[in-house]
């Protein structure tokens, strides 16, 4: 079995409401300087060997992540 | 309303589809059946056969608990394969609130819907103003109208990229957008962050609709408006004038 692990991030240019809370919150923290905060998500999924790269690329362009607002990259680790 | 014109009415059948966690089929049902005296049924999201219809509504809710994405999952709905076929051959489309989250995720609307500016869950009435009153889903109402229809949303925040935003624009197919009282779509009159105030857009061939308001919530004086009902008596009004001409 492989371990695809898939982050899926706003696209840039996109706003990130989420992202720009966070930044605007972590100077009241003494955080200082922080820029560039992106919100995204995380998706770990198991799936048998073979084409499992083909697999998630084709899975993450067709229903795990939307193309046009987000962007996504995924790694691949054996189990 | 004479005899034969209300027997035309009754005579438009619309099909609600209802998914796991759709909560205003029911309104919108109602919306047809009682205010604007047509016919309506529900249809089973695990359904592929749509029966006889004129128009299929994809109503609001939070289909499969909008996990992933907001209509992300509704798109593979068995049913949706249907409604994809019924569109292409020129059947009338209306997707309301997650309904239109669907049509957008289902590629049958242009761009994409993200979580409002204001990150949080807005639920008031809004003026809309109609952009473009030449579609099946708009003949009742007068370009430039201003209605009053409430939004109640967490992700209603529409964008589409540039290329994409001057085509639907060029093409008329940006139909309402959040204004103010005199029409002006300034910032404080946008809810929820969309890009050009766009609060529903139509898709290049004017048959599938979608919007983030909700028509069918004002249909009734009870519950304070009955400026939705347009939309309902102009899709009546397509259907029965595409009859006539048969």
């Amino acid at each position: 079995m492989m371990k695809a692990k898939v982050y899926i991030t706003p696209k840039a240019g996109i706003l990130d409401p989420q992202g720009l809370t966070i930044e605007r919150s972590l100077p009241a923290l003494g955080f200082e300087g922080v820029s560039n905060v992106r919100v995204g998500k995380y998706i770990e999924l198991e799936l048998p060997d073979g084409d499992a790269g083909e697999a998630v690329d084709q899975m993450c362009h067709k229903l795990l992540a939307n193309p046009i607002i987000e962007d996504f990259e995924f790694e691949l680790v054996s189990e | 309303m004479a005899a034969s014109q209300q027997t035309e009415v009754e005579s438009v059948r619309f099909g609600v589809v209802v998914f796991p966690g759709s909560n205003c089929d029911a309104d919108s049902y109602d919306a047809v059946r009682t205010f604007a005296g047509a016919d309506a049924s529900y249809l089973w999201h695990k359904d592929n056969d749509l029966g006889e219809l004129d128009c299929v509504i994809l109503p609001g809710g939070f289909s499969y608990g909008d996990y992933l994405r907001c209509g992300a999952i509704a798109r593979f709905s068995p049913i949706m394969n249907s409604v994809r076929r019924f569109a292409d051959d020129g059947g009338l489309v209306i997707g309301i609130c997650n309904g239109f989250q669907i049509l957008l995720e289902a590629g049958m609307l242009p761009g994409a819907m993200h979580q409002n500016e204001g990150l949080k869950f807005v639920c008031k009435l809004v003026n809309l103003r109609v952009e473009n009153n030449e579609t099946p889903f708009t003949t009742g109402y007068e370009p430039g109208q201003i209605i009053k229809v409430p939004i109640a949303h967490h992700e209603g925040n529409y964008f589409i990229d540039e290329a994409g935003l001057a085509e639907i624009e060029a093409n008329g197919q940006v139909i309402v957008r959040y204004s103010d009282e005199t029409g002006e779509t300034t910032k404080a009159a946008n809810p929820n962050g969309s890009l050009g105030n766009i609060a529903g857009v139509c898709n290049r061939e004017r048959n599938v609709f979608g919007l983030m308001p909700h028509p069918e919530r004002v249909c009734d004086e009870i519950v304070g408006g009955t400026d939705g009902r347009g939309v309902f008596e102009s899709i009546i009004s397509a259907v029965t004038a595409k009859a006539a001409t048969r």
